[in-house]
């Protein structure tokens, strides 16, 4: 297999050892570097998502999050400008390496796997991928 | 000076160790015991058995006839048992092997139960057995609550009940339920308010309640008079006595069909078997290390960012947990969670999430290893108050959870799905006081089983579905509660509008409620959770977390009267009642979720909201006719259709323009082009060296896990720390009503001095 599907929006081409966007086939950074690194990045006041269902200017707590406390940092791909991640995060804390993947073991694990490999979302629930994209970009740039 | 002592010989050495064993002061929690997560090695005996041919239909009769008599057990205690939690399904059954490993739990109940079981019953074995004063022998049973001895939390229950053979000690087996009252410093056995392990309420280590099949009185009638509900004490202790019993029958019965043999054969070839499976499905992981960084907002006291950070990193079959740099233990706070609790919360994590058909054993963790920091909230030391131990516990879940779906997506073989966060706090009241017939109680309401579902890759999330830590668990018909306590539930499982967590397929969402005491002398509620400035439960692969929820108080009026006399003026909805304030007179406000027992004159209401999962996906990939369907249902408003979801519809017949909202979503994309700026040039601006300083802010900063922030508070006041986990000195907070008091002094002087300069 040589895309591997790591996340709803994103592969690894084990060929050019590169992490992918699923959406529109961009590519983000080295597979073995942070794929953060290759998205563009936005700091989101949460009170634009959470909206405060209750008078902020009579109450303390709203449903909001306190924007001193919290905020909504945006991943997106510079290709297509899918959301491709989202993280809170209290102001000034550096994003998260969230997935550190040990390319050599992947490309050992997913040798015997075809190309069209069949990847469940779910136990009882087996979908094909490439029905899942939101173009009709198969893999090929 | 040189260690230049000679050693002692082999008869010395024993002599020695008796010496001190039979010295020992005070057999307070065994770190040998409590550290150790895993199953043992196998016994001399069993490695004799195993190595002649195995019966595998013998294997499969004991394991089948096993969990048949623990689901048997499961629902013995939740038909008869008095507590609210036994009703619900809280609680578990479990089977042992006679070294204490647990083999399994019930099927139905509380899954981390399985991961905490066993090192109650290492204990006995290991102190009590040659203990002449205490013993093993037919016919008892053992009493214990404690969690630095191995529980969940304190309010939790346990029965655990030897099984002899032919006079050959060959399995354990145990019941526990959640009680609830426990004596501790707030009725309901969870103080939010504890601020010493001695507010916990009961602190029991394993000790012999039946011996030989008789009851020690004496010893109940101390219990009884320990806790605020001694009727209570009384029924469960049977109630899970009698469980036990029908579990120790099953097993002696499948006994007498395979075999002594057999069954300890069986026994351990169940744990191996799990371990095996378990370090198979670990090695489909991708190598790699994955990193999640969560937040708490509250000590429950008051609010204050609290650190959880988790980086699993997975080599071939084995699984590495670190929870090193979290928030450190606070000594007069209850969210601390013991290591053993933290691990319950990892544990379920797996047998709810990851694995949820492997079989419930202590093996399933033997792959896994678990990196923390002692002294910090998840591994604290044994004089940290454990009131709300379930903080800590509940977000040691969610960083597993949070994860799984980043480890295994590219896994061909699954065994759960691909899920957004489930909602991880317990947003409910819990209660104390009077009942209309006069009893004493303390408990908690069930609707915490209400808890928003996450999101999947494939579907919506359910709302208020179950409990991240029972899948079965129920919230009770309140017609039938409010039979038995003096509140009614005046808006009671409405979905609260717009308490989503968005995405291409939306978090499951959670209710309303609004809760007023009545016809009773005394009353009170409590609330114990957090997530009212920072949200509790994020998203995942894009997908937008649960908001911020907020308590709500409406006091002052007796919303009974208002209701008899003006009903008009009453609103079955919390937005409204507190944007449009009907009830004339009243005082409206909203807090923080962490209050401690605050008494309720009749009629004044209490408020809160279920949580939400985390949703999945980007928004703008959801399809328009599911928004829709969404505002149809008042789940959610027509802004957030369009502000959030970039719908364009008719707002009258809520007919969606294909075109126009395809438009409008292409233009949202686009500005995100516009706005988004590279990683390095953002991170340049964005990252700084420490937390904000007007945050109290508690854990480490960014990957650096090594160094802990925090705020301390010295005489003089606040002091800001940064420092290993090692040399950080105890945190102990003040009181909050000691600050706000303090601060009025302050304003009163200023107020007095500037009069008197005004009057000079
Ligand atoms: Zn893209």
């Amino acid at each position: 297999m040589r895309f591997v599907p790591m996340t709803e929006y994103l592969q690894i081409d084990l060929e050019t050892e590169r992490w992918q966007c699923r959406r529109c086939g961009r590519e983000i950074a080295s597979a073995r570097e942070n794929y953060k690194t290759g998205l563009l990045v936005f700091d989101r006041d949460p009170r634009e998502i959470h909206r405060p269902l209750i008078d902020p200017q009579r109450y303390e707590f709203t449903f909001s999050p306190d924007p001193q406390w919290c905020r909504i940092v945006e991943f997106y791909c510079p290709g297509c400008g899918t959301m491709v991640e989202v993280e809170y995060l209290p102001p000034g804390h550096p994003p998260t390496y969230d997935m550190e993947i040990d390319i050599d073991a992947l490309r050992a694990q997913k040798a015997g796997l075809d190309d069209d490999a069949v990847i469940p979302l779910g136990r009882d629930l087996p979908v094909n991928f490439s029905t899942q994209a939101h173009s009709n970009w198969t893999g090929e740039r | 000076m040189t260690n230049d002592r000679t050693p002692y010989s082999p008869e010395e050495q024993i002599k020695v160790d008796e010496f001190l064993a039979g010295a020992t002061l005070f057999l307070g929690p065994d770190p040998e015991i409590m550290r150790d997560h895993k199953s043992a090695a196998r016994t001399p005996l069993e490695e004799e058995l195993l190595s002649r041919p195995i019966d595998s239909d013998a294997l499969d009769k004991v394991r089948k006839r096993i969990v048949a008599g623990l689901d048997e057990a499961y629902e013995m205690m939740e038909q008869t048992g008095a507590a609210p939690g036994a009703k619900w399904g809280d609680l578990t059954s479990a089977v042992y092997s006679a070294g204490g490993d647990l083999v399994h739990i019930s099927s139905g109940g509380v899954l981390a139960f399985a991961s905490v079981l066993h090192y109650p019953v290492r204990f006995i074995n290991k102190y009590w057995a040659q203990e002449p004063s205490v013993g093993i022998h037919d016919g008892d049973a053992f009493i214990h609550n404690d969690a630095r001895y191995g529980n969940i939390h304190c309010t939790d229950q346990s029965i655990i009940i030897p099984v002899f053979h032919e006079g050959e000690l060959i399995a354990w087996v145990a019941t526990v339920v959640h009680e609830g009252e426990n004596g501790a410093k707030e009725p309901g056995g969870m103080p939010s308010s504890s601020e010493s392990a001695f507010d916990d309420g009961l602190r029991m280590p394993p000790f012999k309640i039946f011996e030989r099949g008789v009851l020690r009185r004496d010893l109940l009638t101390f219990l009884q008079n320990s806790v605020r509900e001694p009727k209570l004490q009384y029924q469960d202790l049977k109630v899970k006595y009698y469980a036990a019993l029908r579990i120790k029958e099953r097993v002696l019965a499948v006994i007498d069909e395979v075999g002594r043999d057999a069954f300890i054969v069986s026994m351990r070839k169940s744990l191996e078997d799990v371990e095996a499976e378990a370090r198979r499905r670990v090695s489909l992981i991708p190598d790699g290390t994955y990193r999640v960084n969560l937040w708490s907002d509250s000590t429950l006291r008051e609010n204050v960012l609290l650190k959880y950070p988790c980086a699993i990193t997975i080599r071939g079959d084995q699984m590495i947990i670190d929870w090193r740099g979290a928030a450190p233990q606070f000594l007069n706070r209850a969210f601390n969670s013991t290591l053993g609790t933290s691990k319950c919360g990892m544990n379920q994590g797996i047998l709810a999430f990851l694995w949820p058909d492997l079989p419930r054993g202590i093996s399933v963790m033997n792959s896994i290893e678990v990196l923390t920091d002692t002294g910090s909230c998840l591994d604290p030391t044994d004089d940290a108050p454990l009131g709300q131990s379930l903080q800590g516990a509940f977000k040691a879940f969610a960083t597993t959870q949070a994860l799984w779906s980043k480890l295994t997506f590219s896994c061909q073989e699954k065994f759960g799905a691909i899920i957004a966060p489930w909602f991880n706090q317990i947003n409910t009241f819990l209660f104390g006081g009077i009942t209309q017939h006069q009893e004493f109680v303390g408990n908690v309401c069930a609707d915490l089983n209400g808890m928003g579902g996450g999101a999947r890759a494939y579907r919506d999330g359910e709302h208020s579905m179950a409990p991240f830590f029972a899948a079965m668990a129920d919230i009770g018909e309140q017609e039938i509660i409010e039979e038995d306590v003096p509140f009614m539930q005046l808006i009671s499982k409405k979905i609260k509008r717009d308490n989503q967590g968005f995405g291409k397929f939306r978090g499951g969402m959670g209710y309303e409620m609004a809760l007023a005491a009545k016809d009773t002398p005394f009353w009170g509620f409590a609330a114990v959770s957090s997530g009212s400035k920072f949200p509790a439960t994020p998203g995942l692969f894009g997908g937008y977390g649960c908001p911020t929820l907020p308590l709500a108080k409406i006091k002052g009026v007796n919303v009974f009267e208002q209701m008899k006399n003006s009903p008009e003026n009453w609103q079955f909805d919390f937005e409204r009642l507190l944007n449009e304030q009907p009830l004339p007179g009243a005082k409206y406000s909203t807090h923080h979720m962490g209050m401690a027992l605050e008494l309720a004159n009749e009629g004044d209401i209490f408020m809160m909201c279920q949580g939400s999962g985390g949703g999945y996906g980007d928004v703008l990939e959801r399809d328009p006719a599911e928004v829709m369907a969404d505002v149809e249902a008042g789940y959610i408003s027509s802004t957030t259709a369009r502000e959030i979801y970039f719908c364009v519809f008719d707002a009258d017949t809520l007919a969606v323009d294909s075109r126009a909202t395809e438009a409008a979503r292409n233009a949202e994309r686009r500005a995100r082009l516009e706005r988004g700026r590279p990683y390095a040039e953002f991170v340049e601006d964005w990252v700084t060296e420490a937390p904000p300083q007007t945050v109290p802010y508690y854990g480490s900063w960014g990957d650096d896990n090594s160094t802990i922030h925090a705020t301390a508070w010295a005489a003089t006041g606040p002091i800001k720390l940064a420092l290993p986990m090692s040399q950080m000195p105890p945190i102990m907070l003040p009181d909050p009503k000691d600050l706000a008091i303090a601060g009025l002094q302050a304003e009163n002087e200023a107020l007095r001095a500037a009069a008197s300069r005004g009057d000079a």
